[in-house]
């Protein structure tokens, strides 16, 4: 049986933002992850906002960590290679009532010290497409591609020399003397630290251990994304005020990196937290409600649906908002949970995983490596090259000459270079994620028999292992008959 | 960079790729050139391995691949350069195309290019069909390359939405595999595919067509477990109470093709947003100088017969295009679809004479009266026995030299009588 110092459960954002901050340390470190790659819960399927720390009252952790968070992005970007753009929010008020609303985020954000906000004239606004009649103008709001920051995070780890075992789910906890042994659909382990940042099953974790004195109330958000040719449309993330019923922040227009417009998300609380299936009401619902912002969006500009799950500590009758509990277990020492990490968790995360790591360092001596690789060495896309690059890589090696994806001109290499990942992720979004394979107009239309057909070739999967997304997601049901070429 | 010139370049080896070549040697291209992205030639052919290709042109029967191995070698003897595996990346105003391959970046340029691009499939989400991403899910193209080309079965009861042939011809592949193919669904109040492909491929195996059902979600945490139809009224609205679950592993979606024109579009070629391919006049070419387009990246064809025959006079006209001098071109009507017709190419037309049209109608008809009128003129009165938007109607008309210059537009109409 591995012994561990820390384990933590759950490859989400945070899990991977503390494995990261716990890699710079001398420390035997494992993460379980139930899926077939990191990111395959909440911080997949979010609006991939950085946001500023206008949204929660002062004083509460929400505020805290993200603003904390959102002033460490940049560096972060910039050394393990993932995009953020600080494109700024507009928060609209339509009325004069709705003013009112604006200068109360305003005192809170300066409450928080959120610097330069600015309430503006409807007019003043850099928005043809929208009219209001007034908006909080946030410039250090921006947009970041939520799982290339999770990917990122936990690939350095990995190179860093933190354990991640996927498709491994955490069936049982046991208090031992010095620490946990831990049962998994992978094995038993033993740690003396229990990290749980399991996202939406962080209560059934905690039960594992003792009740739980806390519920959780799954809720949906469902999105549209619209096609690139309607980038234009919006030049800022555009908000409306925050509805307080629901504890969300409502149905806002939000640019992406790849250059995409999403629309969304709904509000829903639901009874399952894995129904994450988008409805034909909701995407009318979406629609309407942008086009109470930007009446100009067009029916047909629509091209793609997804939701994603909100872990809310409050139920809808409490009005959906509680602050993130993030402490020890009331009766089980050693365990760090993490709880109720909804938005701005994707911000918070690395002045989360500073604070988890502050809590760490209480019951074990922490030493910093000396060999800690803080930056992740990613090469530039194919399509991003300039023709002298292009023609010195194939030149290295053909496989750049050899286009996969042609939507978004992704090669061969990419493809390889993707599917050799540090953790071992090798289904189809994996590949995806990482080199954007199967992103484009024809969604996989022409590059998946050529993945498909380098994962067999050059990873000996057997078609029936190849999966689309998770365990059981699996692609083909086999062969019509065995093919034996000699 | 390596740099080559050329007098002709035809983007895709696909069977109009290839007609298109073949007849530019023909007509005296000394130059020509075929690029096509996938390691082999012969386009989508290869995958379609059922019979019924080049009826109408040769009078037998073959299977896609036989039918593109008859070009392949047509294109061998007459000396044609083939860069397989290459992929063009652009090409500008001056017809300068940028390609890449195992060997580096390539730099054509062409006196003439002829797009053969081909088309791609809808997708899901070109329908919104709501519910879970499931895996399991493809369109009937990609499913029929993985047991085609790959011997890989996608799943084993299955659900095809979407009437169009390929999806026709894949539910009777899938039954030859052994698979249980569960249904067609199909909105329309009539399949969308070939008459003869709904015999042959439905009837004669028992698989029942949905007419007037959509399928309204999809359901499947990780592998795809249950689709839901239900009916839809006149205006395509889903009627309460008639919705049907199916148990079911795979889901094949055969929605329609979308002519792939991301080269000509970039370039700034017009495209007709009906047809999704570009903008032509009579002799094929685009509204940028030297560009003709053919196959099913100008419109999606019936039959490979009639692309070839049409691809064959891009090609002509590609090599024509190296001696005729530009300014040749005297007018430039349109050519406009009228009341009851989807859409005509040629779009444009740049002299008077006899020209060839293509066209759909909206949509099934019985006798009904075809009308090409210029202004107050009736050029040509046609009456055909039963028209359906699934079968493309190619007329001649005789367009004699008076008749465009008072008039900027011909219409082409359908009429019941
Ligand atoms: C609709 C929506 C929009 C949002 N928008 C924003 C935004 O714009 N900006 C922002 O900052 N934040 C946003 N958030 C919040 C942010 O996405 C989340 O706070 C963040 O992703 C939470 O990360 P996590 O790691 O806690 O959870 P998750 O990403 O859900 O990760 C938990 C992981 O634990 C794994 N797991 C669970 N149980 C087990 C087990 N027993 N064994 C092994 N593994 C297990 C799961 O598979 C999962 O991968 C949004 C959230 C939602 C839902
Ligand atoms: C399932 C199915 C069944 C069919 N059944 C019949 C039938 O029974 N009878 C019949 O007559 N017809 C049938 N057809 C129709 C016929 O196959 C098509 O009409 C024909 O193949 C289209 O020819 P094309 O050359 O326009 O396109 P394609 O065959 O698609 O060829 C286009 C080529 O262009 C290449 N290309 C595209 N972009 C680039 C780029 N940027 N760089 C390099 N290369 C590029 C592609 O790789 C491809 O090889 C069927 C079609 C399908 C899909």
């Amino acid at each position: 049986m591995k012994n561990f110092q820390v384990a933590i459960i759950g490859g989400g954002v945070i899990g991977s933002a503390i494995a990261r901050e716990l890699s710079k340390y001398k420390l035997d470190v494992v993460v379980f992850e139930m899926g077939s790659d990191v990111a395959s819960g909440a911080s997949k399927a979010n609006s991939g906002v950085v946001h500023s720390g206008i949204n929660s009252a002062p004083s509460s952790l929400k505020a805290r960590f993200c603003v904390e968070g959102n002033k460490m992005f940049q560096s972060l970007a910039d050394g393990l290679g993932f995009p953020v753009r600080w494109v700024g929010k507009c928060v609209i008020a339509k009325n004069e009532e709705e003013l009112s609303e604006l200068k109360r985020l305003k005192q809170v954000g300066m409450d928080n010290s959120v610097p330069g906000l600015e309430i503006k004239d409807g007019s003043e606004i850099n928005e043809s497409n929208v009219s209001c009649h007034a908006a909080l103008w946030v410039p250090t709001a921006g947009i970041t591609l939520p799982y290339e920051f999770t990917i990122a995070l936990a690939e350095n780890a990995a190179e860093n020399n933190v354990k991640f075992l996927l498709e491994t789910k955490v069936t049982g906890l046991k208090k031992q003397k010095n620490g946990f042994l831990i049962k998994t659909t992978k094995g038993d382990f033993n740690s003396e630290i229990v990290v749980n940042a399991a996202g939406l099953n962080c209560r059934e974790i905690v039960s594992m251990l003792e009740e739980p004195d806390f519920q959780v109330y799954p809720c949906r958000g469902e999105y549209l994304i619209l096609d690139k040719k309607y980038r234009s449309l919006v030049n800022s993330m555009i908000y409306p005020v925050p509805v307080k019923e629901l504890g969300v922040l409502g149905v806002h227009i939000t640019p992406t990196i790849e250059g995409n417009i999403l629309l969304g998300p709904s509000a829903e609380f639901i009874d399952d937290a894995e129904d994450k299936r988008t409805t034909k009401e909701m995407m009318k619902t979406l629609l309407k409600e942008a086009r109470e912002i930007i009446p100009a969006i067009p029916d047909k500009a629509v091209i793609n649906a997804y939701s994603g799950m909100r872990c809310k500590l409050a139920s809808l009758k409490e009005g959906g908002w509680a602050d993130y509990q993030i402490e020890e277990g009331k009766q089980t020492p050693g365990l760090i949970n993490l709880l109720g990490i909804e938005s701005p968790g994707l911000t918070a995360a690395p002045a989360i995983a500073k604070e988890v790591t502050k809590m760490i360092s209480q019951s074990i001596k922490l030493k910093t490596k000396n060999n800690f690789k803080s930056r992740r060495v990613k090469g530039k896309r194919f399509s991003e090259m300039t023709p002298q690059e292009q023609s010195i890589l194939i030149k290295k090696d053909d496989r750049w000459g050899r286009i996969v994806c042609r939507c978004e001109h992704v090669t061969e290499a990419e493809v390889i270079e993707a599917l050799s990942n540090p953790l071992g992720a090798r289904t189809l979004s994996s590949v995806k994620y990482r080199c954007r394979a199967g992103m484009g107009r024809c969604q996989g239309g022409f590059c998946t028999q050529h993945i498909v057909r380098i994962m067999e070739g050059q990873f000996n999967i057997d078609v029936k292992d190849m999966k689309l997304k998770s365990p059981d997601s699996n692609l083909f049901y086999g062969r019509t008959r065995e093919v034996k070429d000699d | 960079m390596i740099n080559y010139d050329v007098d002709v370049a035809v983007i895709g080896g696909g069977p109009a790729g290839l007609a298109a070549a073949v007849s530019a040697r023909e007509h005296g291209a000394k130059n020509v050139v075929i690029l096509d992205r996938n390691s082999w030639l012969g386009g989508i052919l290869p995958q379609c391995i059922h019979d019924g290709f080049g009826v109408e042109e040769t009078g037998t029967s073959m299977t896609g691949p036989e039918y593109a191995e008859k070009y392949i070698e047509m294109a061998k003897k007459h000396g044609i350069d083939v860069m397989k595996g290459t992929m063009v990346l652009q090409f500008n105003k001056k017809l300068e195309i940028t390609a890449v391959n195992k060997k580096g970046l390539h730099k054509i340029r062409a006196k003439s290019i002829v797009l053969a691009m081909g088309c791609r499939e809808k997708t899901r989400w070109n329908v919104m069909i709501p519910g879970n991403r499931s895996s399991g899910i493809y369109t009937a193209g990609v499913a029929q390359a993985f047991i085609n080309l790959y011997n890989i079965i996608p799943g084993k009861n299955v659900v095809i939405l979407g009437s169009g042939d390929v999806g026709l011809i894949m539910a009777r592949r899938l039954k030859f595999e052994g698979a249980n193919v569960l249904g067609v669904v199909e909105i329309l109040p009539y399949a969308s595919g070939l008459p003869r492909n709904v015999v042959q491929c439905l009837d004669d195996y028992d698989i029942p067509l949905f007419l007037n059902y959509t399928v309204t979600c999809i359901d499947g945490k990780e592998r795809l477990e249950q689709v839901t139809i239900a009916q839809v009224d006149d205006k395509m609205n889903i009627i309460p109470g008639t919705e049907k679950k199916i148990k079911c592993d795979a889901l094949l979606l055969s929605l329609g093709l979308v002519p792939e024109n991301e080269l000509a579009s970039d370039v700034g070629i017009e495209i007709d947003t009906v047809t999704g391919g570009p903008i032509v006049n009579q002799y094929l070419e685009t509204t940028l100088a030297g560009v003709f387009a053919c196959g099913n990246c100008l419109q999606v064809y019936d039959t490979v017969d009639v692309l070839s025959a049409d691809a064959k006079n891009a090609g002509k006209n590609a090599a024509k295009n190296l001696t005729i001098q530009k300014e040749d071109k005297k007018i430039s009507a349109k050519i406009v679809p009228g009341k009851g017709v989807r859409y005509v190419v040629p779009q444009r037309l740049s002299e008077c004479e006899r020209v060839h049209l293509t066209l759909r109608v909206e949509k099934p008809q019985e006798s009904s009266m075809l009308r090409v009128i210029a202004g107050d003129k009736e050029l040509l009165k046609k009456r055909l026995p039963w028209v359906n938007p699934a079968n493309m109607i190619e007329i001649d008309v005789n367009i004699p030299s008076d008749t465009i210059a008072f008039m900027q537009s011909l219409e082409v109409t359908l009429d019941d009588h």
